[in-house]
């Protein structure tokens, strides 16, 4: 889900995905980088995510990855199920009566 | 949809997995790079950047493994990896490899081979539209003979076939010779006399022309023939316009109606010629079952039924027919109907014998897996670090079976390959040696079930030696081995009891096999030891003359012609005694009737009981060397002048008069119309039913009479010359013979040459095939059970070089240590003799029936079996342990 978020505004490399992930939870969310090409890999075979290798700013070969139509489809309902998910769980957490 | 489209993809990874492979390389590499980059941009130095960006990433082989997951169908790629892995380990180890793919192989060809002629034989459906419907008709007729049962007379063909209710077509045969002479050198030729019925039942079409129909059964009809195609492509060059031709058969010619295509076969017979069996109801009687039966049954009749069936017909046949000259009509009452498969009339008589030698087959390949197994374990030992590393790399357990798998099931379908050319090979040793002996042998081929059974008995057998390593390290803790250190594997209790099992059941089976053929051995050696009624076999040289009527008309010249061939075959040089008889004893060439004596009066006799007879000339007995016990001989005499003698057996002469002696002057007759003939002689008992049976009661007439079976002036005309010569079988023999008999008389061909002593062999062939067989088969499991044995001391030896090192140093002696190892080979030896005795008493018991002058359970055989067998695991102990008690422990110690 977090790979898909993180794709959801451009086709991004590997790395880019891997830092866009680290900054936005704050490098909370740091896990070993490595760990994430079996996951693209695995998003690209269940049509998730496409991918085209490109050329970088620095005039370098990467491969980008970019949503597909299902990929964002996709994106939506996870992102609903993990809000109403995380809301339940909030408010079970910060409820002061018991 | 989507799983097309998801296969095809893995499919083309599979193509392309190389460039996937360059692609994520390319792709970790720039993700390394920017993340030292970026590093490097916040003041680290390039090593530590660098160092930093690899520990973020992780292991990398292992996510390139992971990611690799993730794009490729694993299993097939796992496969094929293993295949190429498993080929480059067996050539690594060619001797390994070669050892056990060509014990393999001879396991695996041994069992194919045999397999396929148990299929061919017994198992396949007979090659005829619907064949399971197929049935033979015999009779027994207890009253008549108490004898084999007897097959169907004319008359009571025509009576099943006004009357029956059970069956859809019906008919009989016979095989014959036939005299062709039309064009060039006459040449005799196997007939099938088969009626219109015979044929329809078996649904044959012809390939061109017509078959019989009932029309050319009756009396009046045109005579008609119908080729095979071996003999229409060698006599007519497969000339089309061959139907509606004349052929001319026995000096009658014959209108060609048809030709039966290549594929056709007759049960077991090989005819030239189909002859119709032209019947005229005028002329039958009772009796005279000179014919086969065979019936297709209606739909939805059993054998059972038509049994009930016939049983009914019976008594309307004895009311219908005149009975056979010389019998009461009573003696017909007594017969029961005996409805028989087809395939099983064809084949019942080998069935036990082939599912022996099958099960026998199937010993030495479970030997063979089990030695095959014991390397492979020997070999997994060796490579137990290998995998230890392997597992510690990171490798799955089931990985690792997976790959031992796949490089045994190579193993395996190299041993099955291989196999396959042996099979094919030892199907031509079989079908060679079964001449004779095992029916349907044409009918033989490596067809597609063979090779699916070669395919499964190699999968399993693979499965069964393969799975034995992985079950036994599967579940091991690697760690433990490689803790082990430069040591090797610590010599466990639980691989040795595996070894030893795996030895045990391999002298088992080996003790089985090797009582097994003891007993045929046992067997052959008593039918050897029965003395046949004839002497020197191989020195008697058989050659069939046959003067057709319309070539020597008169019966007296057809004498004096035999006469004249039998004193020019005595002038040839080297050639002791000659004489010639209508039946060549052994040969199956013999007739039956009934023999009335004069000295009991018919009401008193019953039934007189049928006897085999056959005809002979002056000099025949001394010729095959039969003795003579009490009277004499035939002489020209008798002949010329046609008195009334016979010559009887021994066994009849005891039988009816208590001794040879006495048997002399007394009278008997075939048929009350005949005159009563004097026994002039008593001659030695032929056993003509083979050697394991009681040799039968026989007449042996003069090939020349006043009267037979009221035929008047009865002459032999088809008659086997024999002549007792040490130049037997040879061509330079042939020729001279040949040039006798057309000296002669012109275009008379020779046939049925053989000797006394081929005869006498077809016989045996039958037990020989068995005891071939199995003792080729007892072989290879004795040399397999002792490799295992040896293999396993070895071994041991090996393993335990150390500690006999140790012992040695502590001052045990040579003896002690060589004793040591050789007391645990006799162990397991004889832990496999236990087993194998209780298996061999058990087993043998299925080959009862194919044994003679020895039981199942023969105890010197047995004994034999055992001392041998244990003496020989000795001495596969002794050479491995001579071994261990030459190491020198200064060495070996050092060596530490």
């Amino acid at each position: 889900m977090l790979v898909l978020k993180a794709l959801q505004l451009e086709p991004m490399h590997g790395w880019g995905i891997s830092e866009r992930i680290g900054q936005w939870s704050e490098h909370v969310l740091q896990l070993g980088q490595g760990t994430l090409y079996p996951a693209l890999y695995r998003l690209e075979r269940q049509g998730l995510i496409q991918s085209e290798w490109n050329v970088t700013e620095n005039s370098r070969r990467a491969r980008y990855y970019a949503l597909t139509r299902q990929g964002r489809r996709q994106l939506e309902a996870e992102l609903t199920q993990w809000r109403r998910t995380s809301r339940a769980v909030n408010q079970v957490l910060d409820a002061t009566t018991p | 949809m989507r799983w097309i489209r998801e296969s095809w993809r893995r499919l083309r990874s599979l193509t392309r997995g190389s460039a996937l492979e360059r692609g994520l390389d390319e792709e970790i590499r720039f993700h390394i790079e920017r993340q030292t980059d970026k590093h490097l941009r916040a003041g680290m130095t390039r090593d530590e950047a660098r160092r930093q960006a690899y520990l973020e990433f992780g292991g990398v082989e292992g996510i390139k493994e992971r990611t690799r997951d993730e794009f490729r169908p694993a299993l097939v790629q796992d496969v094929l990896l293993d295949v190429r892995y498993g080929v480059r380990a067996l050539r690594r180890a060619p001797l390994f490899t070669g050892v056990a793919a060509l014990t393999l192989a001879c396991g695996i060809g041994a069992t194919t081979a045999v397999f396929t002629v148990v299929h061919a034989v017994l198992i396949k459906p007979l090659p005829f539209r619907d064949s399971d419907s197929l049935v033979s008709l015999k009779h027994t007729a207890a009253d008549l003979n108490g004898g084999p049962p007897v097959g169907m007379c004319l008359s009571l063909f025509l009576t099943y076939a006004r009357e029956n209710r059970s069956f859809e077509e019906l008919g009989v045969w016979a095989p014959g010779t036939g005299n062709v002479s039309n064009g060039v050198l006459p040449e005799e030729v196997a007939t099938l006399n088969v009626s219109a019925g015979a044929l329809r039942a078996l649904g044959v079409q012809p390939a061109t022309g017509r078959w019989f129909s009932d029309a050319d059964d009756a009396p009046d009809a045109i005579e008609t023939v119908i080729l095979t195609d071996g003999y229409w492509a060698r006599r007519f060059g497969r000339d089309p316009a061959i139907v509606g031709r004349e052929v001319t058969v026995d000096s009658r010619p014959r209108v060609v109606v048809g030709v039966m295509p290549a594929s056709f076969r007759f049960l077991d017979e090989t005819p030239d010629l189909l002859l119709p069996v032209r019947i005229d109801p005028a002329t039958l009687t009772l009796g005279g079952f000179n014919y086969e039966g065979l019936a297709r049954l209606a739909p939805r009749v059993t054998a059972e039924q038509a049994s009930a069936d016939i049983v009914r017909m019976l008594p309307l046949w004895v009311e219908a027919w005149p009975s056979f000259p010389g019998f009461d009509r009573s003696a017909f009452g007594g017969m029961s109907p005996l409805v028989r498969p087809l395939k099983q009339e064809l084949v019942s008589h080998v069935g036990n014998m082939l599912w022996v030698l099958m099960g026998t087959i199937g010993i030495v390949l479970v030997i063979a897996c089990a030695n095959v197994a014991n390397l492979v374990l020997v070999r997994a030992q060796d490579r137990h670090r290998e995998m230890a590393i392997r597992a510690a790399l990171g490798a799955r357990r089931g990985r690792l079976a997976q790959q031992v798998l796949v490089e045994n099931l190579l193993l395996g379908l190299l041993g099955g390959a291989l196999g396959l050319l042996l099979a094919s090979a030892g199907l031509g040793v079989l079908t060679t040696m079964g001449a004779g002996s095992i029916p349907r042998l044409h009918e033989i081929t490596l067809d597609p079930i063979a090779l699916v059974f070669t395919l499964l008995v190699t999968l399993s057998s693979a499965l069964l030696f393969g799975s034995i390593p992985v079950a036994r390290f599967g579940g091991r803790r690697l760690n433990v081995t490689l803790r082990a250190g430069g040591r090797g594997a610590s010599d466990s209790r639980e691989r040795h009891r595996a070894r030893n099992i795996l030895v045990v059941v391999q002298v088992a089976l080996a003790l089985i096999l090797l009582v097994g053929s003891g007993l045929m051995v046992r067997t052959f050696l008593a039918l050897r030891a029965v003395p046949p009624g004839f002497t020197d076999a191989d020195h008697v040289q058989l050659a069939r003359v046959t003067l057709p009527e319309p070539q020597v008309h008169d019966p007296e010249r057809v004498l004096q012609l035999q006469r004249e061939i039998a004193d020019r075959l005595a002038a040839i040089p080297g050639v002791a005694g000659v004489s010639f008889t209508a039946n060549v004893p052994m040969a199956a060439e013999r007739s039956r009737s009934a023999i009335y004596r004069e000295d009991v009066p018919v009401s008193d006799q019953g039934a007189p009981p049928l006897r085999w007879f056959r005809f002979v000339a002056p000099g025949f007995f001394r010729t095959i060397g039969t003795p003579l016990l009490a009277g004499r001989d035939f002489t020209w005499v008798d002949l010329e002048e046609r008195r009334p003698v016979a010559v009887i057996s021994e066994g009849l002469a005891r039988e009816l008069w208590r001794e040879p002696r006495a048997a002399l002057g007394r009278k008997i007759r075939e048929g009350s119309g005949s005159p009563w003939r004097e026994v002039i002689g008593v001659v030695g008992d032929v056993y003509d039913d083979g050697l394991h049976r009681q040799a039968p009661a026989m007449v042996y007439w003069p090939s020349f009479m006043e009267t037979f079976q009221g035929q008047p002036l009865y002459v032999r005309r088809a008659v086997t010359f024999a002549m007792r010569s040490t130049r037997a079988g040879s061509e330079s023999l042939l020729a001279q013979v040949r040039t006798a008999v057309s000296g002669a008389i012109a275009d008379v061909p020779l046939t049925r040459v053989r000797t006394l002593g081929d005869v006498y062999r077809r016989t045996l062939a039958a037990t020989s095939f068995a005891l071939v067989m199995l003792a080729i088969a007892a072989a290879a499991a004795l040399v397999l059970g002792l490799v295992g044995i040896y293999g396993v001391i070895a071994y041991a030896v090996t393993q335990r070089t150390r500690e006999i090192g140790i012992r040695a140093a502590l001052g045990a002696s040579r003896r002690e240590i060589e004793s040591m190892f050789v007391r645990q080979g006799v162990m397991l030896a004889l832990a496999g003799v236990v087993c194998g005795l209780a298996g061999a008493a058990a087993l043998t018991r299925l080959m009862a029936s194919l044994l003679f002058g020895t039981s199942p359970l023969d105890p010197a055989i047995y004994a034999l079996a055992t001392v041998g067998l244990a003496s020989i695991a000795a001495l596969a102990a002794w050479v491995p342990a001579r071994r261990a008690a030459l190491v020198d422990p200064m060495l070996t110690l050092r060596g530490e």
